[in-house]
């Protein structure tokens, strides 16, 4: 009855949500975010949570380490499935880190002002889940030590890569999105790592930080030549990430194999990248706003905005699907019809109804504001969507390749506990990263937070 | 030389951005022109207001994007027709259109190094160690404050008429910076 703010909320239920809760100065955004950092006791929950995925990072370690004693043959693939769960995993994991890239450069191009509290970990995110993608083609050569051939460099063999070769240009695609990814976001974190230098007690932090800040002062010269630069990495960055998954496509799309060769497979694919991206990103954030108390930077507008996102992006993949199986009658192919007719209906169909359930019937309810900007419902959602994106990678892969033109060549894939545990494996080691980041980073740009607030702004005379 | 000039600039601190950038121009205006202020976030308006308009970031990552380019296509040219040509079912060697994204991911690696790396070298970071520090305010640099300075080498700098200067443009604090 007191609180009168009580009522402003009411009468304003009609407006979007503010980006950031009133009431900050840049005081506040300073320390509310640094001390989580600086000051903020381990707690209990944090050391559950990083010790359950420290355990899953040395199973794979484990698995790993089998893998290279005794060869790609531990896992289920074979002929006719040579690509099983490492490229189904690859594809995933790289998706997954297009939602950081999009957030923090596309979005920045749109001047979306409330990427600015989601921007740092998703781009967080986006360089663990990029590093999970980047193990799984090393993992599957057979002879993972030699790697850097797939690089162009003089050798005593006078070989070079075969350039005309996506899975060549993959290697280039990826490790491009890898070092642009990393300097985009160690360059967000300069001014926040100078913060976090003047504001740390302990002398080791401040010298650490204080290198990494490597002498960052805020002159006004140095802003306006970092503003242009990130805004130029930013425009950089934007057709980067959606040239990464469309080189990942081509890596199906220029095969032959019934279910590969199609055009629609690039804007299809990073449709469903940014899909995949933005469920995670909403697994993310609804945890840690929970638990760090960052209900007023990480609000409900966040949510809302990154589940229309989803479902626009579910709805092209939703026309990737069908333009998928109109093609694959429209063609006249015996082969590509045979695609459609053995997903609906062959031994692997229940993973198909299972794909269309998660990526098309369920996020559904997301037209639904009420579901919105509803934490747990999201959270639920996200994990649906991430889960559909799998199998629909999964489809891809597995289900084009097990029957293709020859019927004496027919056969089935079934992943073993190896690669169950890579998988697995993998997903610990993502969330052990995310875990050790948001207790030694900034997770919410802190000078970006700054620049949100009303008083940050100069009237003109 | 250094014993005669122990000062490095005297700095002012502002509470607001308005009040910084307002000191900025009067600071311009009265014929200052080796200033320059400090901020926990950017200040379009502040670096107008030093005199401070285009910076050459832009150039350095246009030459590092061409670079990149050239250097990607010229490479897979050269190895496919030159050092290492592989004869695919007749097939040119100099086959273009295969080399466009490599060719477009090397034009965006290098001119994203050059965007990171060209804005560190022109801002000459790293710098561990810089005069400013010396000031113990000015560790709010980083957080709620905003400086103003006007350096010791400017022509028109005199230690105690830049000091009153300063002091007519009502700042929270006035300090002198020891280089």
């Amino acid at each position: 009855m007191d609180d009168p703010t009580k009522n402003d909320k009411v009468a304003l239920s009609d407006q979007p949500a503010p980006v950031l809760a009133p009431g900050h100065t840049f005081a506040t955004v300073t320390d509310k975010i640094s001390s989580i950092v600086l000051t903020r006791p381990v707690s209990n929950g944090w050391l559950v949570g990083f010790g359950v995925c420290f355990l899953l990072t040395m199973m794979l370690l484990f698995a790993i380490g089998y893998l290279f004693v005794r060869g790609v043959g531990i896992w289920g693939v074979n002929i006719p499935v040579g690509w099983g769960f490492a490229i189904v995993n690859f594809v995933w994991w790289i998706g997954i880190g297009h939602a950081g890239t999009l957030i923090s450069a596309i979005l920045l191009l749109l001047r979306q002002s409330w990427r600015n509290s989601i921007n740092r970990f998703a781009e967080a995110m986006t360089l663990f889940a990029v590093a999970q993608a980047g193990l799984f083609p090393i993992l599957h050569l057979g002879r993972p030590w030699l790697f850097y051939w797939l690089f162009p460099y003089p050798n005593t063999m006078k070989y070079w890569p075969q350039f005309r070769s996506p899975l060549v240009w993959d290697v280039f695609a990826v490790s491009t999105y890898f070092t642009i990814s990393l300097v985009f976001w160690y360059i967000g974190l300069i001014p926040d790592l100078a913060t976090l230098r003047d504001r740390a007690e302990n002398p080791a932090a401040r010298i650490i930080y204080g290198m990494l800040a490597m002498g960052w002062r805020g002159s006004a010269r140095h802003w306006s030549r970092y503003e242009t630069a990130y805004l130029l990495l930013a425009g950089l960055a934007t057709p980067l990430v959606l040239s990464v998954h469309t080189v990942v496509s081509f890596d199906f799309a220029i095969g032959i194999v019934p279910g590969w060769h199609t055009t629609i497979f690039p804007p299809y694919f990073v449709a469903g990248a940014i899909y995949s991206g933005f469920a995670m990103v909403l697994m993310l954030a609804i945890p840690i706003r929970k638990a760090y108390g960052l209900e007023d930077m990480i609000t409900e507008r966040h949510l809302n905005n990154s589940a229309m996102v989803m479902l626009a992006t579910g709805w092209i993949v939703a026309y990737g699907y069908a333009m998928e199986a109109f093609m694959n009658w429209y063609s006249g192919s015996p082969y590509e019809s045979y695609v459609l007719w053995n997903r609906l209906h062959g031994p692997y169909a229940f993973l198909y109804y299972a794909l269309l359930f998660c990526n098309l019937a369920l996020p559904q309810v997301l037209w639904f504001k009420k579901l919105r900007t509803k934490p747990i419902w999201l959270f639920l959602i996200s994990f649906d969507v991430l889960v559909g994106m799998w199998l629909e990678r999964f489809i891809i892969v597995v289900v084009s390749l097990h029957r293709d033109f020859l019927t004496s060549s027919f056969g089935m894939y079934y992943p073993t506990r190896w690669d169950w545990m890579i998988y697995v494996g993998t997903i610990g080691l993502f969330v052990a990263c995310m875990f050790l980041f948001v207790r030694i980073l900034p997770m919410i740009s802190i000078f970006e937070m700054r620049a949100l607030l009303p008083e940050a702004e100069v009237k003109a005379e | 030389m250094k014993r005669a000039t122990p000062i490095y600039g005297i700095m002012a601190e502002f509470d607001d951005p308005q009040a910084l950038v307002l000191a900025a121009r009067r600071t311009y205006e009265a014929g200052f022109r080796r200033i320059d202020t400090y901020s926990p976030f950017p200040i379009e308006e502040a670096a107008e207001a030093i005199g401070f308009h285009r910076n050459s970031v832009p150039l350095v990552v246009l030459i590092g994007g061409i670079i990149g380019g050239l250097s990607g296509y010229l490479l897979q040219w050269w190895i496919s027709t030159v050092s290492y040509p592989v004869n695919v079912g007749g097939r040119p060697y100099h086959s273009w259109p295969a080399f466009i994204p490599v060719t477009f991911e090397m034009t965006i690696l290098f001119a994203g190094l050059s965007a990171v790396l060209g804005m560190l070298a022109l801002n000459g970071l790293p710098m561990p160690y810089h005069p400013v520090f010396n000031v113990p305010r000015f560790a709010f640099a980083t957080k709620d404050r905003f400086f103003l300075i006007i350096f010791s080498s400017d022509p028109k700098y005199s230690a105690t008429e830049t000091r009153e200067f300063l002091e007519s443009l009502h700042p929270r604090s006035i300090s002198e910076v020891p280089s």
